[in-house]
């Protein structure tokens, strides 16, 4: 017999017990990911027919290094927001659904990490 | 206990077994397909893509950092025809990805659930992805 109330168990919690930080982390990572997305194409655009001396020199410019470290860590947390309702909606076996959501979370870490460390090598000498 | 005993009645076999094949959500089997169902499921669909996307940008950051050499080598795969193929693809997703975006942003607003209103939304991030897509690729291969 437990003395909380359900008010207090409802309060910030649905079923999930993660309450709506998902969904306000969708939206927040996605309003971020708009001018990123734009500033990711018009970089794509300038980069191309470029040599590969004339890319680095671009990548290697620190507005640029910035931008493309905050759209890796954007993206990488938007990522796995959206991976992990893809495979809470259609992985139903117990030990699958675990593996999945564990895997998502490592990928998107990995993807975050090693985008990161690149621009970062780029930036300080590579 | 609630639940009755699975006994000889045949009735409660048949409500057994139709509570436990009750297809669960989502269950696209059922629905005619309609455009505004499948520009949701495009959203969802590019959403994976571009998960999956992301290992080239990464792949092409981290040959950046690796050295001209090894840089030279994957850019190279990256601008082969089928690299540029796939790389439109990902810009094709990623500018749907973008407007059903920006859409569910009008949506959490509470606006532009209304019958005519939807489809004009769907029918717009259907054609406006692939057209914007050209655009940015010609705008590329025209200020190069």
């Amino acid at each position: 017999m437990s003395l909380r109330t359900p008010l207090n168990d409802a309060k910030n919690h649905g079923s999930a017990h993660s309450g709506t930080m998902h969904f306000w982390f969708q939206r927040v990572t996605g309003i971020a990911s708009v001018p990123l997305t734009l500033f990711l194409i018009i970089l794509g655009i300038y980069l191309t027919g470029q040599s590969n001396e004339g890319i680095m020199a671009t990548l290697k410019n620190p507005f640029v290094a910035l931008g493309l470290i905050a759209t890796v860590i954007v993206f990488a947390w938007h990522m796995k927001l959206g991976m992990q309702v893809i495979i809470e909606d259609y992985v139903h076996g117990k030990w699958a659904k675990y593996a999945g959501l564990l895997a998502n979370i490592g990928f998107s870490v990995f993807i975050a990490l090693v985008g990161i460390f690149s621009i970062l090598k780029i930036s300080f000498g590579a | 206990m609630l639940a009755p005993k699975p006994e000889s009645n045949n009735e409660t076999v048949k409500i057994m077994s139709i509570h436990s094949e009750r297809p669960l959500s989502p269950h696209l089997m059922i629905y005619k397909p309609m455009l505004t169902m499948m520009i949701s499921m495009m959203h969802r669909i590019t959403g994976a893509i571009l998960y999956f996307g992301a290992l080239f940008l990464v792949w092409w950051l981290a040959a950046a950092a690796a050295g001209p050499e090894y840089f030279s080598l994957v850019h190279g795969y990256l601008t082969s025809w089928l690299g540029l193929l796939v790389l439109f693809g990902f810009t094709w997703a990623l500018i749907h990805h973008l407007i059903g975006g920006l859409k569910h942003f009008l949506w959490d607003t509470g606006a532009g659930f209304e019958r005519p209103m939807l489809e004009i939304l769907a029918i717009f991030s259907a054609l406006s992805s692939p057209a914007l897509a050209v655009v940015v690729w010609a705008i590329a291969y025209l200020v190069r």
